[in-house]
């Protein structure tokens, strides 16, 4: 129960980085729960973002296991209510002013400058998780060929996440 | 199905639905189906599929518009547009059940498996698995990262402000907040109003 107030604090710090999608926060989300409050390992962080691809919806869903295994039941719901909660009352709010912002000459300025910093902390995501996720030649080598599948074929992700778990079974 | 309806569920025959706004009940159950069923990412397919295509609540023009909102603001794109469907067809009632119901499906599940792997995660033959499954997923980011590139990145000047990003977070250790708050205030402001910056050559053409 103690941990309450600090899933809670944590995961709406980590919703309000989510630019450009969940991966951006990823760098951020390994510090805060891993190095500073100790609630999982990186290699169980890494885990659960990767099964996490494999659920349908929202791809963080991963958080729920994350708040469960700090504070149960409740610290599941508390993270989800700090992860959505800031950022779904923003769009809430902004969806509403949106005509009006139509006229603001920054808004263009605005999306177009966040465009490559969403992407670049996408990568820069990537890359942090790939620290955990990518150890030798056989992680590499599944890495890149579902890079090259999926940008060769139109292929459900989703597939190709549940084949490399085939094939790691029989071959790792 | 307490549901107090004001708005008939099912339409007496022959009635156009098309004006009739969906019910708080239909917005819930359409994003829960939405949401048990979007496997592979890639969401916003799927909420485009279901809401301008089948049920018609949206036109094209509108769900790209609310796309735009969702994506220039933190947040997932997938529960920013339920949000932003639900406001605009029931107000914050169906802002709420939208959300609650494209999350539900996928948190149970996380739920679960969180459960499972926290007591069975260290079995052999799961982390063999597992480790395959975040080499996959590594591939599958970088996929989502190109694809994102050849569509949202048009001006010469963007691949040194990813880089520049990139350096920020990971060589230099800042912390992402600072990084998008820094390189998203340089961007913007070269991207000002009444100032046109050069394009690349693929969105040129």
């Amino acid at each position: 129960m103690k941990e309450l107030p600090a899933l809670a604090r944590v995961f709406a710090y980590l919703s309000l980085l989510t630019v450009g999608g969940g991966m951006a926060a990823f760098p951020e989300m390994k510090i805060l729960t891993v190095e500073v409050h100790h609630w999982l390992t990186f290699p169980q962080l890494v885990h659960l973002y990767s099964v996490g691809q494999l659920a349908p919806g929202p791809n963080m869903m991963m958080i729920v296991a994350i708040g469960e295994w700090a504070a149960g039941l409740i610290g599941a719901i508390v993270v989800v209510i700090a992860f959505f909660g800031p950022t779904g009352l923003l769009a809430l709010l902004v969806g509403r002013l949106w005509n009006k912002l139509t006229k603001w000459p920054w808004r263009k300025s605005i999306q177009e400058g966040l465009a490559p910093v969403s992407i670049g902390l996408l990568l820069a995501g990537c890359f942090t998780f790939a620290r955990g996720a990518v150890t030798g030649f056989d992680t590499a080598a599944i890495a890149v060929g579902t890079l090259l599948v999926l940008l060769k074929y139109k292929i459900n992700p989703a597939l190709l996440v549940l084949g490399a778990a085939i094939l790691g079974a029989f071959s790792f | 199905m307490s549901e107090a309806t004001t708005t008939p569920a099912v339409q007496t025959p022959g009635v156009a639905s098309a004006t009739a706004p969906p019910s708080v009940l239909q917005i819930f159950v359409e994003f829960l189906l939405i949401g048990a069923t979007s496997f592979g990412g890639g969401v916003v397919a799927y909420l485009r599929n279901s809401l301008v295509t089948k049920r018609a609540w949206l036109d094209d023009k509108s769900f790209v518009e609310l796309l735009a909102i969702s994506q220039s603001l933190p947040g997932l794109n997938s529960t920013n547009m339920a949000i932003l469907v639900g406001d605009r067809l029931r107000g914050w009632m169906g802002a709420l059940v939208g959300f609650i119901g494209i999350c539900l499906p996928g948190g149970l599940l996380m739920y679960a498996v969180g459960m499972v792997y926290h007591e069975h995660g260290d079995h052999p033959l799961a982390t063999a698995m597992l480790k395959g499954v975040a080499a996959a997923a590594v591939g599958l980011i970088l996929a989502t990262a190109v694809q994102l590139s050849k569509k949202s990145l048009d001006h010469k000047a963007d691949p040194v402000f990813v880089i520049i990003t990139i350096l920020g977070v990971n060589r230099l250790h800042l912390s992402v907040l600072t990084v998008l708050l820094a390189v998203g205030l340089i961007a913007t402001l070269y991207y000002r109003p009444g100032v046109t910056r050069p394009k690349s050559a693929e969105a040129r053409t």
